[in-house]
């Protein structure tokens, strides 16, 4: 049994780099990471990817799909919209303006090819929340930022499920950077 | 309680600090038969401790303690018998992750210069399968809800990056948990709830023997 984790490593890795430094400072990675963007841009990048989850689910509910994965495609297409509308509120709210929505392409034919990208999407999805989190600055932000990652985690879990997938590959979910996000993604979007 | 244990337990809840904070933690890490004691001790500490350190040592050391309920609640429920074939793999799976947790923010607590908090005694409904997968159903939203509340108040960014890594993953465990026991993955919607130490602790001290 694997006592340490790649994500439990890296997690003391960081603990022991904040120790060096004070535990005052933000880890160096994670301004790198993230540089220059702020509240308003993490939330727009968010924004983005909500876009593309809710366009997403929206083209699967045409599909032709049997009871549970219908349900699911409905369920999260109705979730990932409220995050579109609440996401532009926010960055309102910080004074920004809400990015429009890219335009994207996805490669779903049918219920496997669906579920497949979901969970793929999903997954990305919570890396990229968890991966950004850390460098807002605004605590009710970060307090809604966590209650709609921790929603995409269930969604990934139950993807999972219905995929016969290990719901909770690790202890430790990943985090990804806005570059490995982008990367990740990139090739749903159109322009 | 032997001395030595009454020592190490002082000396956390010196490391955990005053405010609100630190005396919600120890009331769910001190649940022992010292505790009138523990809570004196912990008055007296809070007076003379940096409010960010402490305050971060505190939420890491109340999410251990869900850990620690955590861990040893799937190990108690897979030793049961209850349990075969995929249903026996999920519980050994989460347990395996609670115990990792432990693991992790036992370090955190130490990197932060605090004191882990220990182990505490426990006791579980264990009497049926059903009623082992409905305990570990609510455990597991409310241990999500749990961090959710505290993210917003750790300070070290850091320990969030870390406090985040296993929140999400407590968020998976609750959906596939719903799952089993007939309930919405999502039961609070599009958006999860969080919740305050002062709505966890009183559920979580029913698991706390002593």
């Amino acid at each position: 049994m694997t006592e340490y984790t790649r994500s439990a490593f890296l997690v003391r890795g960081a603990l022991a780099t904040s120790a060096v430094y004070g535990s005052g400072m933000v880890a160096p990675f994670v301004t790198r990471a993230l540089a220059g963007s702020g509240d308003a841009g993490i939330l727009n990048f968010a924004l983005t990817l909500e876009y593309l989850e809710a366009a997403f689910y929206k083209k699967a509910m045409g599909l032709k799909l049997s009871g549970q994965a219908a349900k699911l495609a409905k369920e999260l297409a109705n979730h990932e919209q409220l995050h579109v509308e609440a996401l532009k509120k926010a960055v309102k709210g910080l004074g920004g303006k809400p990015v429009k929505s890219p335009r994207f392409s996805f490669p779903i034919t049918d219920e496997a090819s669906f579920l497949k990208l979901a969970q793929t999407l999903e997954d990305t999805g919570v890396s990229a929340y968890n991966g950004a989190a850390p460098a807002i600055s605004s605590k009710d932000i970060l307090a809604a930022a966590g209650s709609i990652v921790q929603v995409e985690a269930r969604h990934a879990a139950a993807i999972r499920l219905l995929r016969g997938q290990s719901p909770a590959p690790e202890a430790f979910d990943r985090t990804l950077d806005k570059a490995a996000v982008l990367k990740a993604v990139m090739p749903l979007i159109k322009s | 309680m032997p001395e030595q244990e009454t020592v190490a337990r002082r000396r956390f809840l010196k490391m955990a600090g005053g405010g609100g904070v630190a005396s919600a933690a120890l009331v769910l890490a001190a649940c022992g038969s010292d505790n009138k004691n523990a809570t004196t001790s912990a008055a007296a500490a809070g007076a003379d401790t940096t409010a960010t350190m402490d305050g971060d040592i505190a939420i890491v050391n109340y999410a251990l303690t869900l850990e620690y309920l955590e861990a040893e609640f799937y190990k108690q429920a897979a030793a049961t018998g209850f349990f075969k074939g995929a249903q026996l793999d999920l519980i050994k799976t989460i347990g395996e992750h609670e115990r990792q947790h432990v693991n992790a923010l036992t370090m955190a607590v130490k990197q932060l210069g605090g004191t882990p908090a220990m182990k505490p005694a426990t006791k579980f409904p264990l009497s049926d399968a059903k009623t082992i997968v409905k305990t570990a159903q609510a455990v597991e939203n409310l241990g999500a809800a749990a961090y959710l509340g505290q993210a917003p108040r750790i300070k070290n960014k850091d320990i969030l990056a870390a406090a985040l890594s296993i929140h999400s993953v407590e968020a998976r465990h609750a959906a596939v948990l719903n799952t089993l026991v007939g309930k919405d993955i999502t039961p609070d919607g599009a958006f999860a709830k969080p919740a305050s130490m002062a709505e966890v602790l009183p559920i979580a001290k029913q698991f706390i023997a002593g």
